[in-house]
């Protein structure tokens, strides 16, 4: 064991040895040096992370980004979006090239504990699905025995893809692409005959990147869990802390009924014990965290609740027009439960 | 006794006492010096990164080690060269897998690109204007556009222009091509194919042994022998013969349209058709320039005597102008052999499963990337050293020998 470490060690002066320099406990301190928040986002994917022609991104991942920065820095704005592609993304946190990694990604058990990272939350409850043309004839998973599927190095997608076919005693044959776009204009120019990742970059790249949305279908069946969340590296603590409660607070606004509207006068009208805490107006959550007590009032003030991000990105007022579904409050019967700001 | 012979050769070669100065002055001492010095430091700078990456590892718990090699992989691949490979088997067997892709398209591409860089090269040295011109286009549009491009192109070009799978091309009966690449029948698997592989193995070794009797017979009777037609007919005859043994199995394994795609038979991906397109054209260009330059670096004093004693053009270039050029055109084209193996590292961008691409989606899955960045580095040392070793000792072979 010890030689093979070794071994592995000696290699390393390529890329690692380099990334050394990150020491516990000073995300924060870099953060506040810099005046920014570096995040790592998708490359483009829509609803999630996408920049327009002028270079704004916007999007759900790309909020919470904001969110972040609103509530350590103080402004929405002051964030360095690294677009980052499903194979670099991890080596990229690791690495300290960024803060957070905000794009779309699955918390799984290896990635949390064998990739030096932590996952601070979900912000997204997603699954796995399959895109076909419309007119190949087929309605369900069950009928793609044998066909070709354009899929994504590097993500959960390639291996729940094979699990599936494997369960249901069918064949395929995989074309793997590294880039996003790559395996999009293959899929589109017809190299294959099935697409397959998140059902909510299903819906993104029907309703945005495909030439024309009704020539495409997504079939019904869900093959995986998909837990998308924002991570931190680990061994430091207290950024693993903000990252993780910024996004609960995000919900619990949403839940305690503030929005980016009325929480001016929530904040100063409120009896509410649960609003004037998340709001900074009594106890000392901000304190506890390393912050100031106004963090989360200038998160949600920015950039809304959760639900406000969700409607706006991926929601009913955006093209991919997702409905809530498990990303609904608990109170609705969905998942998003935060746990008690106190 | 020794003390005095000692003395005396002090004595007559260097003064009996040296200063440390002095000492430290000597050019001998000093290079040896340097160097300690120089791998004292690249040993501690060593150390340091790896103590201090072996400390990063550790605080974020990032896994390290080669024991992942044997755990399920549970990706599957999309081709596969000689081996059978299935989601449930190991890292390991994956990266042979990516391994073995790799040197397919690299073995098939040298051959392909050698064969068409000699064509061009000879070519733009041609008498008649117009082949000169289109090979100089060849090569300037080749050495121009980055690779990259060009795999994007051909890789385009396929998806694009050729029909979907139901709408397949019938090139012959039993061959079809499409999107998704070329499927063509091939006889179906009988005891009798690996012997008529050794019968063609067999029938190479004669034709060597041939070839060399020929030389002998040419030498001592000034005739030459017909080289072509005997070793052709050893070539194709035995594996015939062999088959004809065999009783003749003519069952051929004849794609057959699916739901989706063609099953049966054997086909060739557009990723890899792409790729090894790609690979070759560029690589030509190259080689296509080292060989005109190998050819015009021959004195053109040897041409002209060569046309002297009546040799004709081809026997000029055959005899004459290749044997000697050869000794300059094999260094630099090792060299573009050794291109070719890296560049075809480019194959993840068009989806052709190679060693970089199993090597990254693995790195992907396990997250333990140093190892697997080092098993690809090792793989591709292994090869390129592979190459130079074969093309040094041939450059030695076809060496100027001295009489
Ligand atoms: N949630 C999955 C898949 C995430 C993923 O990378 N999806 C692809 C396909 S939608 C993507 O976002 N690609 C964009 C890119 O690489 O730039 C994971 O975490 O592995």
């Amino acid at each position: 064991m010890r030689r093979t470490k070794w071994f592995a060690a000696a290699t390393v002066a390529a890329f690692v040895g380099a990334a050394g320099v990150a020491q516990a406990g000073d995300t924060f301190d870099s953060v506040m040096e810099r005046g920014t928040v570096r995040c790592g986002v998708n490359t483009g994917l829509a609803g999630f992370s996408i920049a327009d022609d002028q270079g704004n991104w916007t999007g759900l991942d790309v909020d919470y980004c904001r969110a972040v920065a609103a509530a350590v820095v103080g402004d929405s704005d002051k964030v360095e979006f690294v677009p980052l592609s499903a194979q670099q993304r991890f080596t990229a946190l690791q690495s300290g090239e960024v803060d957070v990694l905000s794009r779309n990604t699955t918390w799984t058990l290896t990635r949390d504990v064998s990739l030096g990272i932590h996952f601070a939350g979900i912000n997204f409850y997603d699954g796995q699905g399959f895109m076909v043309p419309a007119d190949l004839g087929v309605d369900s998973a069950k009928q793609l025995d044998g066909a070709e599927v354009c899929v994504q190095t590097g993500t959960t997608t390639e291996l729940n893809l094979a699990d599936y076919f494997r369960a249901q005693n069918m064949s395929f044959k995989p074309v793997v692409f590294e880039g996003f776009e790559e395996s999009l204009s293959a899929f589109f120019a017809g190299r294959c005959q099935v697409y397959t990742t998140d059902k909510s970059g299903l819906a993104a790249i029907k309703s945005v990147d495909a030439p024309n949305p009704d020539d495409y279908k997504i079939l019904p069946e869900t093959i995986s869990k998909e837990p998308l969340g924002p991570s931190v590296r680990r061994g430091d603590d207290a950024w693993f802390a903000i990252a993780k409660w910024v996004l609960i607070a995000l919900v619990q606004a949403e839940e305690s009924g503030i929005t980016s509207d009325n929480i001016d006068d929530m904040k100063a009208n409120s009896d509410n014990p649960m609003v004037k805490r998340v709001l900074g107006a009594s106890g000392d959550m901000g304190e506890k965290l390393g912050l100031d007590p106004e963090w989360a009032y200038r998160a949600i003030k920015q950039m809304g609740n959760y639900g406000e991000m969700y409607d706006r990105n991926v929601g009913m007022e955006s093209p991919l027009g997702l409905d809530r579904g498990l990303n609904a409050q608990w109170t609705d019967g969905g998942l998003m439960y935060a746990p008690p700001i106190r | 006794m020794a003390e005095q012979v000692a003395r005396k050769a002090g004595d007559s070669a260097a003064p009996p006492r040296r200063e440390a100065g002095a000492f430290l002055r000597d050019p001998r001492v000093r290079a040896v010096l340097y160097q300690i010095l120089v791998l004292g430091g690249v040993i501690l700078l060593v150390a340091y990164l790896v103590s201090n990456t072996m400390d990063n590892l550790e605080e974020r718990s990032i896994r390290t080690g080669f024991g992942f090699l044997s755990n399920e992989a549970g990706f599957y691949i999309g081709e596969t060269t000689f081996v059978a490979y299935e989601a449930s088997d190991s890292y390991g067997q994956a990266f042979v897998v990516g391994l073995l892709n790799t040197l397919r398209v690299a073995l098939l591409g040298i051959v392909l690109s050698t064969i068409i860089g000699a064509i061009v090269g000879i070519a733009r040295l041609s008498s008649n204007w117009l082949i000169a011109k289109l090979a100089s286009v060849y090569v300037e549009v080749m050495r121009n556009i980055p690779l990259l491009l060009q795999l994007f192109f051909w890789y385009g070009a396929i998806s694009f222009l050729l029909p979907s799978v139901r709408d397949a091309i019938t090139v012959i009966p039993g061959v079809f091509l499409s999107k998704s690449g070329l499927q063509y029948a091939v006889p179906v698997s009988h005891p009798i194919h690996p012997w008529m592989g050794l019968a063609f193995l067999a029938a190479i070794a004669a034709c060597v042994v041939y070839y060399k009797w020929a030389k002998r017979h040419q030498a001592e009777t000034g005739r030459e022998p017909n080289l072509l037609l005997p070793s052709l007919g050893m070539l194709i005859g035995l594996p015939a013969l062999v088959w004809l043994a065999g009783g003749a199995p003519t069952q051929m394994d004849v794609p057959e349209l699916a739901t989706f795609r063609y099953v049966g038979g054997t086909s060739v991906t557009p990723e890899f058709l792409a790729l090894l397109l790609g690979l070759t054209f560029y690589t030509a260009g190259f080689i296509a320039e080292i060989v005109r330059s190998g050819i015009v670096a021959v004195a053109w004093g040897q041409t002209e005597a060569a046309s002297a004693i009546g040799l004709s053009r081809t026997l000029v270039l055959r005899l004459v102008l290749l044997p000697q050029a050869l000794r300059i055109i094999v260094p630099p084209t090792t060299s573009q052999y050794l291109n070719l193996t890296k560049n075809s590292s480019l194959a993840v961008a068009i989806g052709y499963p190679d060693l970089v691409s199993v090597g990254n989606t693995t790195l992907n899955q396990t997250g333990q990337a140093i190892e697997c960045i080092s098993i690809m580095m090792a793989c591709y040392l292994t090869i390129s050293l592979s190459i130079s070793f074969f093309m040094n000792w041939y450059n030695k072979h076809i060496a100027l020998v001295e009489r």
